[in-house]
């Protein structure tokens, strides 16, 4: 058991190693000068070669790629390139916890919709209500997320006025305040994967539904309710939870449209903002986050797969 | 798909080991099964699965349906529990009456209250009857706290005196153990256990035994001849092998292509099977003086299409007596023509012939079969 743990966490500083490397050598894989990025147009070239070999860049791969990642341990992430030259951890920090909220609101969302959304689509398997499903999940998939999203501000923004649009409310400010802003962006995201969710789901449980050992709860009398929720919804739920670390990974780190339609504050908007002026320091960084939560999402799932089936548990952890 | 299981079992017929019949005259039998018939709509057609059932069953009797994989054992137990699978539509026609209530008629919620308490079921196979992401207790425990009301703890203590009472060693210990811990024949005797929760009157075990070994086959079936014995409740025992059913069963159903072919009291049956069919599956089944794994005489041919079935005697492609009236006229079910009369004459769908087995008195005796030329009765007998 605790070499299991031993072995997991080595594939984890294995998967993240290889993605630090592979970010950071970003700048040099990438056209485009630091030096120029830092000084501007229209300086000497000794000017730049000056800059040049103090901010490093003419060490060794290695040795700069060890200094960046021996800061980076210590929670250091450099500072921009960028004026105000402010301090990438600094910055992420900011971001992180409005695409996390954003994300994890949105996901919740989501499966609180789709899981009885899915049980009653596949208990009554292509009935009235599953059918209807089976179309309308089918048609938010095909309908790309900018366009949910401004349909999505048009009619409670701007038509209904019951949520704003384009600003953003810290956690800690007000509660309230902060919900009320997050709503919107995260039922734009909600809806595209209640939509996945459902499907899924959907499948898995008709699958199980077909088992034995659901005839047999059925059988012992309990109630169409019970056998879903206590028979039925674990062992269908492998595939809604790898799902579900995917898409947690993928927003925090990329729900650019989201946010660029809402203005929020994200890692999204850093990360592609930062890229597009050349902001080395801060695209390594904010990249770096998103792996590091990628990597620890997933570890999570699999460990959840031990807790969905007791089989899985001994030769997992 | 049909497979045929050697047991080390021996052909005991005449030996009870359960089952106590007391044909109560003027006492409504536990249950009434009337016409019954199961259509599954199937992309190729309506298949008939059940296609005109109809028996009886008394209070703490116990009554063997037997027949080839596919006859339909399985779905007339269903039907007879009004259980069906989700996903699949079917239509149901005819009675089903447990204790007089009308098992197709009860509202969702009155039949989810009969199958805690009325009637309960035990799977063919152990290994997926029961949920693997669930401990033992929690598959107990759950529907006693439903139907029988009882707290954790109380429904805790119970669960561990159900699983004692099915003879599991360290019954406090596997409450909390999950299904894959256990061997196969521990498992169905949990599936039993979740059976006899709440005490039914009517045990359905569906082919109880099929997917465990021959040692451990006569356990389970020892111990659910002693539960019948301390419990007192009736249990229709489904098996496509006469052996299982031979030595348990008061009575014997004989199913084919959705029908009952043959029903009588078992000593009578296996003595002297009266349609080509029953006689068929007896030759199938092994002797004691048939040295081992010696090839056995199976049944030539395919069930048929139950989509659509052939018009007359459905056995008859398959029927060594079959001449040519058998693929005209259905026979129905009825007892031993008298003289000058035969079965082929009677219009009808057996209902009455049934009845007549069940609640006639002394209807241990009484034999119904269809079937326009039934096997001669051994009158001399030869060894
Ligand atoms: N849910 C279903 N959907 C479609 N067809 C079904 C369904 N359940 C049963 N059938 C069909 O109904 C017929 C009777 O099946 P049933 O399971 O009752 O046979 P059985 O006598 O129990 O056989 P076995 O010995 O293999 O258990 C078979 O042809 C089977 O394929
Ligand atoms: S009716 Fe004819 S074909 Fe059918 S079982 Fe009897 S003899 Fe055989
Ligand atoms: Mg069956």
């Amino acid at each position: 058991m605790a070499w299991s743990v031993l072995k997991r966490l080595a594939e984890i500083a294995a998967v993240l190693f290889v993605v630090s490397v592979g970010t950071f050598a970003l700048v040099d894989l990438t056209p485009g000068d630091p030096a120029i990025t830092v000084l501007g147009e229209g300086h000497t070239a000794e000017e730049y070669a000056a800059l040049r070999d103090e901010m490093g860049l003419n060490d060794p791969f290695l040795v700069r790629y060890g200094s960046w990642l021996g800061s980076a341990l210590h929670g250091d992430l450099g500072t921009s390139l960028i004026p105000p030259n402010s301090d990438v951890t600094e910055r992420i920090a900011a971001a992180l916890p409005v695409s996390a909220e954003v994300a994890v609101l949105g996901l919740a969302m989501a499966l609180v919709v789709s899981i009885p959304l899915a049980m009653w689509s596949a208990y009554h398997a292509d009935g009235r209500v599953d059918r209807i499903v089976g179309a309308g999940t089918f048609g938010i998939l095909s309908v790309p997320s900018f366009l949910a999203g401004l349909l999505i501000i048009m009619v409670f923004s701007n038509q209904l006025g019951w949520f704003p649009r384009a600003e953003w409310v810290r956690l800690g400010e007000s509660l309230g305040d902060n919900l009320h802003h997050a709503f919107l962006p995260a039922l734009t995201i909600a809806l595209a994967e209640t939509a996945m969710f459902t499907r899924i789901l959907r499948g898995d449980l008709i699958t199980t539904l077909q088992e034995d050992f659901i005839l047999a709860a059925r059988a012992k009398g309990m109630s169409p309710v019970r056998v879903l929720f206590s028979d039925a919804l674990r062992p269908s739920s492998f595939s809604l939870i790898t799902l579900l670390g995917i898409s947690l990974g993928r927003l925090i780190g990329s729900t650019v449209i989201v946010e660029y339609l809402f203005a929020l504050p994200g890692m999204g908007t850093l990360i592609i903002g930062s890229a597009d002026k050349g902001d080395f320091p801060m695209v390594q960084g904010a990249v770096l986050v998103v792996a590091l939560i990628y990597v620890l999402a997933n570890a999570l799932i699999d460990l959840s797969y031990g807790y969905l089936d007791p089989r899985i548990r001994r030769a997992h952890v | 798909m049909s497979q045929r299981h050697h047991t080390s079992g021996h052909h005991t017929s005449g030996h009870h080991t359960s089952g106590h019949r007391a044909p109560d005259a003027g006492r409504a039998p536990l249950l009434v099964v009337d016409d019954l018939r199961t259509e599954i709509h199937t992309p190729r057609g309506d298949m008939k699965a059940v296609d005109g059932v109809s028996l009886t069953l008394d209070a703490g009797e116990t009554l063997g349906i037997v027949g080839e994989s596919g006859s339909g054992k399985s779905v007339l137990g269903r039907t007879i529990m009004g259980l069906y699978t989700t996903g699949s539509t079917m239509t149901v026609s005819g009675r089903v009456l447990v204790d007089g209530a009308d098992v197709h008629a009860l509202t969702a919620a009155a039949r989810r209250e009969l199958w805690g308490t009325g009637v309960g079921m035990v799977f063919q196979d152990p290994m997926t009857a029961l949920n693997p992401v669930k401990k033992i207790g929690l598959h107990l425990t759950e529907s006693l706290r439903g139907h029988g009301g009882l707290s954790r703890a109380a429904a805790r203590a119970r669960a561990e005196e159900l699983l004692r009472l099915v003879g599991i060693p360290e019954p406090a210990r596997r409450l909390d153990q999950y299904p894959h811990e256990l061997s196969g024949g521990m498992r169905q005797r949990v599936v039993i256990a979740m059976a006899l929760a709440n005490s039914p009157k009517l045990l359905i075990a569906d082919e109880p035994t099929t997917a465990l070994d021959v040692t451990v086959q006569k356990q389970i079936l020892d111990l659910l001849g002693r539960l019948q014995d301390e419990l007192g409740m009736a249990i229709i025992l489904v098996s496509h092998n006469l052996q299982v059913v031979a030595g348990r069963a008061d009575r014997v159903a004989v199913m084919y292509a959705g029908r009952i072919v043959e029903l009588a009291a078992a000593d009578a049956l296996f003595a002297a099977p009266r349609h080509p069919y029953t006689e068929a599956l007896l030759a199938s089944v092994p002797r004691l003086h048939h040295p081992p794994h010696s090839r056995l005489e199976a049944i030539g041919g395919a069930p048929p299409d139950m989509v659509a079935p052939p018009p007359g005697c459905r056995f008859a492609p398959r029927c060594r007596y079959a001449r040519e009236d058998c693929r005209q006229a259905s026979p129905v079910l009825g007892p031993e023509p008298g003289p000058g009369g035969g079965p082929e004459n009677g219009p009808g769908n057996g209902r009455e012939a049934a009845r007549v087995s069940g609640s006639e008195p002394g209807g241990e005796g009484a034999r119904v079969f269809a079937c326009h030329h039934p096997v001669r009765p051994v009158t001399a007998g030869g060894s």
